[in-house]
């Protein structure tokens, strides 16, 4: 089973590279944004075929490394075969 | 006393403190490799700057989960004093022995310069060579030492006089909160700092401002 992990900052947590985009963005002449946080995005191919335990494992990788909870926020999506 | 360097793949400074030990010392340190799952009882933990693993995933994210640093977790529990040293910060904060992370530099660039320091607390057995409010000049070289923890964390420090070291507030390079710049434990023998006190050690390198933290920690260990 495949996933993918959504990985961003939480909310009032400074986003210097998202600030720089949304100013390059502005400066391109894009108008409108209002604004711009950056995240990371993670793939994942597992074993697992069962969706809870792939859920429940997936979200042990986050605690443990892929994300740190004390500035980022992680959602797991499962995508069918 | 027995004293290690702990050496990821990526470390730049590790060769440096350890000049810096044996100077103090008398004895070279032992040099601890990142994939070794065991580590001799150790009084002195060095976790050294540089860009271990690459600064894949997050600044010191892969060495935190590396197999020596389930011992020096486990020898730090059990009183062993530890220092991080920029790289090495971000590692102590990873792995949970410090609270909060260094984020990217507000400014987005490598900041690489001196900048003055306040030793905000000289009771870490770290400092004790220092007086308390004592200015100094170390430099500093990283991307991500922008302090942050959440306020909860950040009035605990406080409170717990845990806070070490502050840039001058006019010399914060990074955005850090509370111009911190660095932390220790409640017990003040985990200290992680982003300054590097081995780069300014001797005076071929332009001050010995850094040297105290290693005789400090020497004679408080002796």
């Amino acid at each position: 089973m495949k996933a993918t992990i959504h990985i961003t900052l939480k909310n009032g947590v400074l986003d210097p590279q998202g600030k720089a985009i949304e100013n390059a963005l502005g400066q391109l002449g894009f108008g409108g944004v209002n604004e711009v946080r950056q995240g990371k995005l993670i793939e994942v191919d597992l074993d697992e075929s069962d969706p809870a335990k792939a859920e429940a494992a997936l979200a042990e990788m986050c605690e443990k490394l892929l994300a740190n909870t004390v500035i980022e926020n992680y959602q797991i999506h499962l995508n069918d075969a | 006393m027995q004293a290690a360097v702990i050496v990821f793949p990526g470390s730049n400074c590790d060769r440096d403190v350890a000049v810096c030990l044996e100077a103090a010392m008398g004895q070279a340190p032992l040099m601890a490799w990142h994939g070794d799952a065991a580590l001799p009882k150790c009084d002195l933990i060095v976790l050294p700057g540089g860009f271990s693993y690459g600064d894949y995933l997050r600044c010191g994210s892969m060495a935190a989960n590396s197999p020596i640093m389930r011992e020096v977790v486990a020898q730090a529990q059990k009183g062993a004093a530890v220092l991080g040293i920029c790289n090495g910060f971000q590692v102590l904060t990873e792995c949970g022995l410090l609270p909060g992370v260094l984020m990217q530099n507000t400014g987005l660039n490598f900041v690489c310069r001196n900048t003055r320091l306040t030793v905000t607390n000289n009771k870490t057995a770290f400092t004790a060579q220092y007086a308390a409010g004592e200015e100094i000049t170390v430099p500093v070289a990283h991307n991500e030492g922008n302090y942050f923890a959440d306020d909860d964390t950040l009035k605990q420090l406080q409170d717990e006089d845990r806070i070490a070291f502050t840039y001058a507030p006019s010399d914060n390079p990074n955005g850090a909160c509370l111009d911190i710049a660095g932390i220790s434990d409640k017990a003040g023998r985990i200290v992680g700092m982003m300054p590097h006190p081995e780069r300014r050690a001797e005076a071929a390198l332009g001050g010995e401002d850094g040297k105290r933290m290693f005789t400090g920690i020497v004679e408080a260990l002796s």
